[in-house]
């Protein structure tokens, strides 16, 4: 039924079948309507600072309300690095462990580590941000940093003073927290690959890494890039664990992960209690902007990449 | 037929002496290793971190927890009542906002929808899943906080609500595909109209899944703290009118994480606790009534 | 000796389970050299079970386990110090439905076995994959996209493909699992010609469930039923002169 046969069927309609299709049609209206109205919403209330700044507003550093001058330069920078960060970590020790749970765990072990990673997926990011605020930067800035330091100092990653909070910190709590959707998504995937491809190496008189290198691997990198692309996206919008640890204030530009910072997403969550009316809300506004976009293009590459399996997977929580 | 006992090392089936035999037990050895440690990583990191907060946690909730406010100055005492009070109506209020939208858009989905308007839709609910919380509270935010000029709970649960939308359109959707055909034609062979049958025999049969479709998505969103900083904005009085600022669990945590006080801090604990206790439950409970304990076997 | 060299495979008192139901009672069978042995009976029978016992691949199906006797060349596979690896490098399988690797092209999924092994490398591994493909009866096929995908072939050129890539690891024996029952008459005529090429130069256990295609094509054929070896004998005779009650009943048609 398309909408149009929808339509003409009015007539033929019972009334509680009219009133019922009607109804349901404006719930999806409304859904629609908000979708819109996100971004109608985001654009519009941000217009005062693109009028003002443009372009400049992706370049400039300094995010200065006194002086009315909007640059989120160093909060994109923020984003970017502890997104890295945690994909560069994240990836190797997620894929890792789920080619663990599929090819190596012991039967008995299965379904409890399956439901406890799915369990974790769903922990509010407020819980990560508390632990990683009054323990995990506790234990960095008298231990964790300084033996850095000691032991790569000479890394320009390692530079500066151990303040515990800082991109390091965040980049860590961000990898934790990306964790357990790359290990589910990677699993899933490996399971989708028919028990035929196994035994075609298995056959050859292939070892278990070879069988997973050659049979499994092969079927399950589309799904398991699409499930890193969604990582990512979660990465990039993730807001209160990050503005909890990253320390929210910029410094001079360096590799430093030691160094405070902040994320197009912290900026909004910390400066918005203090923002006045006017071009300071704009540009939070604008920032929430940004992040937006950013998210929506990575879901939609993350989705595509996905689906070409033929199968549907939720971003943001598995469900 | 004479039996061999003893096979000798020349023999095919052993593995020829060779540097790729070696490299290749090496490279199997090598899978393992790594696969178990980054295994044993991933879960005793996460298993420290849940345990630590709980053990916390669980160390300070007391009756005062969720019968007192916070005191002011430090003073000794206090908890975080006006949290649990706000989280409960931000919680409820949401439900009542995104429930009916994503559930009336499940059904469109799986009931009437058809062709590119409904792939449309489908998208659409796909991407609101995949946006940040804190949009959706900038959504409220410009929405509804700027033309009153004040924070409120109202603001709060609208910035919820959405949240809730597509979280619930997509697992209604699910579970109303999977009631049979034939249960619908029934219906409709022995006279019922449509929507009586969707009402009254469709989503009846599906109502386990959607059930806990809206479960697992008001245990999400007691958990959001993004969206409410500039909606609801938290408030450290008892407070019931949702025009007012209105306080939740997790805005309560994330201030008292970084407060001075450390009965405060603990409170944040307390607080984490029972945010994480709440998520358990519910898993345990929609896993336990699903049976969705079953694993794929391969 | 003398008498390893006149039997291929010689199972003896071979038990197997899946998890905890039995499949296979106590089957004593002997396999010949250079000839097609024919496993049939009807679904459930253990006739492919059997088959996986002979390469040790039954204990890779999840709580599956085997014990007994399978000896090939004088050697007990079974053997504690055996590692199934190194047997399953001697024995090639083609599976009921064709298998190739999807990711990879003609020319690497004949190649990979020989070449995870160490078989060949270089000219020589290339001369291999020519030859595997002619004994397969699919180099004049594809000897023209030798690079392109596997999944550009039809499903009888993606069998013969198959039995190509088990060839190329030069088996002692090839076992295969109904391979022409997904396929439509004319390649499940082409591949039975094959087989019959093949057995000049290896020794062939073909599980089938199609008794007309077991008649053509097998020198012997051992009929199972409810996991016990009911009767072995010379295909002619089996088929027309059975001497156990229930072969003759399955041969007639009367359960399948």
């Amino acid at each position: 039924m398309i909408r149009s046969a929808w339509l003409k069927n009015f007539r033929g309609m019972r009334p509680s079948d009219l009133i019922f299709r009607a109804v349901t049609l404006l719930m999806v209206f409304v859904v629609i309507a908000i979708v819109v109205g996100v971004a109608w919403i985001l654009v519009v209330d941000s217009m005062p600072t693109i009028r003002q700044a443009g372009f400049s507003f992706l370049t400039r550093q300094d995010f200065d309300p006194v002086h009315d001058i909007y640059g989120v330069l160093p909060a994109i920078y923020g984003t970017l690095v502890t997104s890295a960060f945690a994909l560069i970590f994240g990836i190797p020790i997620g894929v890792g462990t789920a080619i663990f749970l599929v090819e190596y765990c012991p039967r008995p072990l299965r379904i409890p580590l399956a439901f406890f990673a799915d369990l974790l997926a769903a922990i509010p990011s407020v819980v990560f941000g508390l632990w990683g605020f009054l323990i995990l930067a506790r234990w960095l800035q008298p231990t964790g940093q300084p033996w850095l330091q000691l032991h790569l100092g000479f890394l320009p990653f390692f530079k500066g003073p151990p303040l515990g909070v800082g991109i390091l910190a965040a980049g860590m709590v961000l990898t934790i927290m990306i964790l357990p959707l790359i290990v589910a998504v990677s699993r899933e995937v490996m399971l989708t690959v028919p028990r035929s491809q196994r035994e075609a190496l298995q056959a050859l008189g292939a070892t278990r890494w070879e069988v997973v290198r050659y049979a499994v691997l092969p079927l399950s990198r589309v799904g398991i890039f699409g499930g890193i692309i969604l990582a990512l996206g979660r990465a990039l919008g993730e807001t209160m664990a990050v503005t909890m640890v990253i320390g929210n204030q910029a410094t001079k530009p360096s590799l430093s992960l030691f160094d405070t910072g902040y994320t197009l997403s912290s900026v909004i969550a910390n400066q918005f209690g203090e923002a006045t009316p006017g071009l300071f809300l704009s540009a939070l506004v604008e920032a929430g902007l940004l992040v937006f976009l950013i998210t929506m293009i990575t879901n939609i590459i993350a989705r595509v990449l996905i689906s070409r399996l033929g199968r549907r997977y939720v971003p943001g929580g598995k469900v | 037929m004479s039996t061999v006992s003893q096979v000798s090392q020349s023999h095919p089936f052993y593995p020829p002496r060779s540097v790729l035999t070696v490299r290749r037990r090496i490279s199997n050895m090598l899978a393992i290793v790594l696969t178990t440690i980054s295994l044993l990583f991933t879960v005793s990191i996460l298993l420290y971190l849940i345990s630590y907060v709980l053990v916390q946690g669980l160390h300070f909730i007391n009756l005062n927890f969720f019968t007192q406010v916070p005191t002011a100055n430090g003073e000794p005492g206090g908890g975080m009542g006006q949290s649990v009070q706000g989280t409960l109506i931000l919680v409820g209020l949401a439900s009542l906002i995104g429930v009916p939208l994503g559930l009336f858009t499940g059904v469109y989905l799986s009931e009437f929808g058809r062709g590119r308007f409904a792939a449309s839709i489908r998208f659409l609910v796909d991407v609101l899943t995949g946006i940040p919380t804190i949009i959706f509270g900038l959504f409220a935010w410009g929405l509804i906080v700027v033309p009153n000029h004040s924070f409120s709970g109202f603001a709060g649960g609208v910035a919820l609500g959405i949240i809730i939308i597509p979280i619930v359109a997509r697992t209604s959707e699910d579970v109303l595909r999977l009631v049979p055909r034939e249960t619908r034609e029934a219906s409709l062979a022995l006279g019922a109209t449509e929507s009586h049958t969707i009402l009254r025999v469709v989503i009846p049969s599906a109502l386990n899944g959607i059930i806990t479709g809206i479960i697992l998505a008001m245990a999400r969103v007691a958990g959001e703290t993004a969206p409410l900083i500039m909606t609801a904005f938290g408030t450290t009085y008892w407070n019931a009118d949702i025009t007012q600022p209105t306080d939740a669990l997790p805005l309560g945590i994330y201030n008292f994480s970084h407060s001075p006080y450390h009965e405060q801090v603990n409170q944040a604990y307390a607080g984490a606790f029972i945010l994480i206790m709440l998520i358990f439950l519910t898993s345990f409970a929609v896993r336990w009534v699903t049976k969705g304990f079953q694993q794929i076997n391969r | 000796m003398e008498q390893e060299q006149k039997v291929a495979v010689h199972v003896e008192h071979l038990n197997a389970w899946y998890r905890k139901t039995q499949a296979l009672y106590d089957i004593n069978l002997t396999i010949a050299p250079l000839s097609v042995t024919a496993l049939i009976g009807p679904s459930g029978c253990g006739k492919s079970t059997i088959l996986r016992c002979l390469n040790r691949m039954h204990e890779e199906v999840p709580g599956a386990s085997a014990a007994g006797l399978v000896q090939i060349e004088g050697v007990n596979i079974y053997a504690r110090s055996i590692k199934p690896m190194y047997v399953r490098l001697h024995i090639g399988m083609v599976f009921q439905q064709p298998n190739p690797l999807p990711t990879r092209s003609i020319w690497e999924n004949v190649a990979i076995g020989a070449q995870i092994n160490g078989l060949a490398k270089g000219k020589a591994l290339h001369e291999r994959v020519e030859h595997s493909l002619r004994q397969a009866a699919l180099w004049d096929e594809v000897k023209d996209r030798l690079h392109s995908s596997a999944t550009t072939l039809s499903g009888g050129q993606q069998q013969r493909l198959c039995i190509a890539r088990a060839l190329a690891i030069e088996p002692k024996i090839l076992l295969m699992d109904e391979p022409a029952s997904a396929l439509d008459p004319e390649s499940t005529f082409k591949i039975e010609e094959l087989i019959q090429e093949l057995k000049k130069q290896y020794t062939v256990v073909i599980v089938t469930h199609n008794m007309q295609q077991a008649a053509r094509i097998g020198d012997i054929t051992a009929f199972f039923l409810k996991g016990y070896v009911i009767e072995v004998g010379e295909t002619q005779q089996l088929f027309t002169r059975p001497q156990q009650q229930e072969t003759e009943y399955y041969v007639t048609g009367r359960f399948s």
